[in-house]
């Protein structure tokens, strides 16, 4: 239906920029991998393999790249956690109110997330709210050091930012299971546990992988909030990448990291895609 | 001729003495400022193909729900074999749906969702196997057992909805206009063949339908519905013949509808007269068209007699429907039987016994 | 009955939820007037005093201006290549559109750092000087995805069949263009910008590698809390957190006035759409 024209002036500009500012930089980011750093600071075109190298080798690098998968994972575990009961409340129980609860839930994502990392650095400080009203309510003797600058701290705000972005493909598959179904179910003598658990629960696991999914790979490659509340022992694998591109100079190095990264992410992206596959019916 | 007065559950030869195994009685439901249904109260007998019938929003649909769990009557009671109902959550009771869209769960295949009801009541293994295995070949889909319900067609899916619901063996089975999403000629051979099975396995069928032909191919009794209350509840052939009410007559079938004036024992209408033993004043006379003939060479002793202009002619395969006009009279739809185009101006008779006083609100 | 407790404490966990994702808020905006700054229990000697600090931080508004600035550029930048973008994926056939596809898709979930490090690559490449054109650069680009997204999600609800009548009609593939499809678009065009204006003022990912002279407001906050905190922080973050409110209402209001089934919309949320793997399905 549409002529050759209409289809070559759409599809052009797009795939001129696309080349230009995301194909040709992450083609770049693959070059400075092989590359390597002079002591001079000047970057050598010196084709080779040694900063895939460093990067098993030296153990510091695994080490942190072994932390941000863990933080990583709990995040994506409690947002989950955290996430699918609220979109199953909002999807069949809040009846009326749906679409109001639906939009407190999105609200926070639209706040700017320095703010909210900003404002959990303010209330787990030892000068903090939460330790200020533990120790006035003689919870606590001397205010929790943990609670700042700490994976904790790391893995509590990234829950608490993330926790949106996984109710949001949870709620869209569950809101997709036809309602008959759950009536179905029940007509045939499943209790609402049962209902759930046979019925529910299997038509929204594509939904639930989604969000999981996207949990972990923004987690992973979260920088902001290891760097206001990790400390030293939540620094993360973005940090790494961050301070090699900027103190530390060396591009290359940061490159194979950054290379690493990604094939990573689009791996999981893509198991997660075939797995959703499996799991969506009808 | 008796005529039911409505709201009444009419008994018929299957009922009459049995206790019912279902009773509704006077529930009354409203959504928002919509009252839905009005004080209905319902017999179902043990075995009995009800049909509800109704158009959309009169309410048939909530009755159905109503029944099955899905909604509680504001007011009103649901009592199932001596036992109250309607306090009791879809899951206990033995209630089994079919519903308009046929529900079946995607992630499961064909024997999953007949064998659903079973598991979740813990049948053992074997015995889920054998029910289920039975359940399809009733329903002649044992060869798609292992199919998925996405992959077939509408009328398999059906079938497969039916086998889920029967194989708990329900004590009363619901069916929400499961026909209405199939063409013409599958859905006339599901009538039988439901029809059939209800009649062979002897457990009671709730059906709603917004199709009268429907109503009145399947069912022992038909309750219609008219915005939240029960306008007559008969067998078929009552329903046809002995409507209660003008809006009854309508609805089931084609009518002519005559308001007449009763004179000194003559019916007239237009310019139709005859004589009936009518009270005086104001009625309502209900003609089947099928009623009136083309006027044969001798006529019969009563046969009432009159001229018309043919207006209209519709082929209808086995018969025509002709609209017809009288000098100053009526027009009137007539049912003959298939003859070739008709033009100009006729004879036509009816028999007066055929002209059935109906009671008519706006009469 | 057993129903009714489980629904119970079902909502209770709700509402849990609820108050752990605006418990931080809530204290960001009641500090924000607490006299003794952030920190101690409880709040007391409310006051404005951080407000007018505020109002008088030239760094700040500058920075807000920048800000602005940033993200008006990036709407048109990610408008413009993102609807040809949507429009493509929906209609045209070419090789490597597989391809194409996920590139586009990729900077809504790669971590923010690359996207923004290998920009910053390119324009060491090309010796081109870092400044707030780098910055409107990069959030275009990394942007591109979100108004594609949104705006396929607008194209599979709008009809095919209301093109076909008007090239039937006489119109040429251009007037149809103007006339029939960006209207029927409106709403997710404006929808995308909102979000991608909010998610522009917001950026800090990107904007960390390609940042000239000029801050903008995120990179402006970011530095001063390197420098240690201060309550006027709090005050700007409650007038984000207005802000940020303020759009999402004015884009509910436009989502939910003219479409057709408003839980079709809520439904098939922008963001979530690309990672359920189905929305975009080759075409």
């Amino acid at each position: 239906m549409f002529s050759r024209a209409y289809q070559a002036a759409i599809t052009v500009p797009p795939l001129l920029w696309v080349g230009v500012f995301l194909l040709a930089p992450y083609g770049l980011l693959f070059c400075y991998s092989f590359w390597a750093v002079s002591p001079a600071q000047t970057i050598v075109r010196d084709w080779n393999l040694n900063n895939y190298r460093e990067l098993l080798h030296v153990p510091v690098y695994f080490e942190v790249l072994l932390r941000s998968m863990r933080i990583a994972a709990s995040v994506s575990a409690l947002t989950l956690l955290l996430g699918y009961p609220l979109a199953y409340y909002v999807s069949f129980h809040a009846g009326a109110r749906k679409h109001l609860l639906y939009q407190l839930v999105i609200i926070p994502l639209w706040v700017s997330y320095l703010v909210r990392a900003y404002a959990w650095k303010t209330i787990l400080g030892t000068e903090g709210v939460l330790n200020t009203v533990l120790q006035y309510f003689h919870i606590v003797r001397s205010p929790l050091e943990f609670l700042l600058y700490s994976p904790f701290a790391v893995v509590l705000t990234l829950t608490h930012i993330y926790t949106p972005f996984v109710f949001l493909p949870v709620y869209a598959s569950l809101e997709h299971i036809p309602r008959p179904l759950v009536e179905a179910s029940q007509d045939l003598g499943a209790s609402p546990l049962e209902t759930f658990w046979r019925v529910i629960l299997p038509l929204s696991l594509p939904g639930a992988v989604a969000g999981a999914t996207f949990a972990f790979v923004l987690s992973l490659g979260d920088f902001l909030a290891p760097l206001l509340l990790g400390g030293p022992s939540g620094i993360m694998i973005s940090n790494v990448v961050v301070t090699l591109f900027g103190a530390a100079y060396n591009w290359p190095l940061g490159a194979a990291i950054s290379l690493c990264m990604l094939m990573l992410v689009v791996t999981l992206l893509f198991l997660a895609e075939r797995l959703e596959k499996r799991w969506s019916f009808g | 001729m008796q005529i039911t007065a409505p709201g009444i559950a009419a008994e018929s030869a299957h009922t009459q003495g049995a206790p019912a195994l279902l009773s509704v009685k006077s529930v009354h439901k409203t959504f928002g400022k919509n009252a839905v249904l009005k004080g209905v109260s319902l017999d179902v007998a043990e075995g009995e193909f009800l049909t509800i019938l109704g158009e959309s929003g009169s309410g048939k649909t909530t009755l159905l729900r109503l029944i099955a769990g899905f909604e509680h009557p504001d007011s009103g009671e649901i009592w199932m074999g001596g036992d109250r109902l309607d306090t009791l959550p879809p899951f206990r009771r033995r209630v089994n749906t079919v519903f308009q869209q046929y529900a079946l769960f995607p992630h499961l295949s064909v024997f999953d969702n007949v064998a659903f009801g079973l598991r979740v009541a813990n049948v053992e293994k074997s015995e889920v196997r054998s029910r289920v295995e039975q359940a399809l070949a009733m329903v002649k889909m044992s060869t798609f057992a292992a199919a998925s319900p996405t992959k077939i067609s509408g009328g398999q899916q059906q079938r497969v909805a039916l086998a889920r619901a029967l194989v708990n063996r329900p004590r009363l089975l619901l069916l929400d206009e499961p026909l209405s999403a199939l063409d013409a000629n599958l859905r006339r051979q599901m009538q039988t063949e439901l029809k059939s099975l209800q009649r062979e396995i002897g457990v009671s069928f709730v059906f709603v339908t917004h199709d009268q032909h429907e109503a009145m191919a399947m069912s022992d009794r038909v309750a219609l519905l008219r915005a939240g209350a029960l306008e007559q509840v008969a067998t078929p052939r009552d329903i046809y013949f002995r409507p209660a009410t003008a809006y009854v007559a309508q609805f089931v079938g084609q009518t002519n509808l005559l308001r007449c004036e009763v004179r000194n024992g003559l019916v007239e209408c237009g310019a139709l007269k005859w004589p009936a033993a009518l009270a005086p004043g104001k009625a309502t006379l209900l003609l089947r068209p099928e009623s009136i003939r083309l006027a044969s060479a001798l006529p019969a002793r009563d046969a009432v007699r009159f001229s018309a202009v043919i207006r209209d002619q519709a082929f209808g395969g086995a018969t025509e429907l002709l609209q017809i006009e009288c000098a100053g009279g009526p027009v009137l739809l007539a049912r003959i039987p298939a003859t070739g185009s008709l033009t100009g101006e006729l004879e036509f008779e009816f028999l007066p016994a055929d002209a059935v006083s109906v009671r008519d609100e706006e009469g | 009955m057993s129903r009714h407790s489980g629904s119970r404490a079902l909502a209770t966990y709700a509402i849990a939820v609820f108050a752990f994702l605006y418990f931080p808020i809530v204290v960001l905006i009641v500090y924000s007037f607490n006299g003794p700054g952030v920190g101690g229990f409880p709040p007391h000697d409310l006051t404005l005093r951080w407000y007018a600090m505020l109002a008088g931080d030239r760094a700040i508004w500058s920075s807000v201006a920048n800000s602005i600035m940033v993200a008006l550029c990036a709407v048109v930048v990610a408008l413009g290549f993102g609807i040809p973008a949507a429009l493509a994926l929906d209609r045209a056939s070419f090789p490597g559109k597989s391809l194409f596809r996920r590139l586009v898709l990729l900077p809504l979930i790669l971590p923010g750092i690359i996207t923004g490090l290998s920009l910053l690559m390119l324009l060491v490449a090309l010796n081109i000087k870092l400044s707030l054109l780098t910055i409107m650069l990069g959030h275009g680009t990394a942007l591109i995805s979100v108004a594609t997204t949104e705006v396929f999600a607008g194209l599979e609800n709008a009809e095919r069949a209301q093109e076909e009548a008007s090239l039937d009609l006489g119109a040429t593939y251009w007037q149809t263009f103007w006339r029939v499809t960006l209207p029927n678009l409106k709403l997710s065009i404006i929808g995308a910008a909102l979000l991608i204006f909010t998610l522009s003022i917001d950026e800090i990912a990107v904007s960390f590698f390609l940042i000239g002279r000029d801050n903008t407001l995120p990179l402006e906050i970011w530095s001063r809390l390197r420098r240690g905190i201060t309550p006027e922080i709090n005050a700007i973050s409650t007038i984000i957190f207005l802000f940020s409110l303020g759009m999402i209402l004015l884009w509910y209001y436009l989502r939910t006035r003219g479409s057709r089934t408003v839980q079709v919309v809520f439904a098939d949320s922008n963001l979530a759409e690309p990672l359920m793997g189905a929305v975009m399905e080759e075409r």
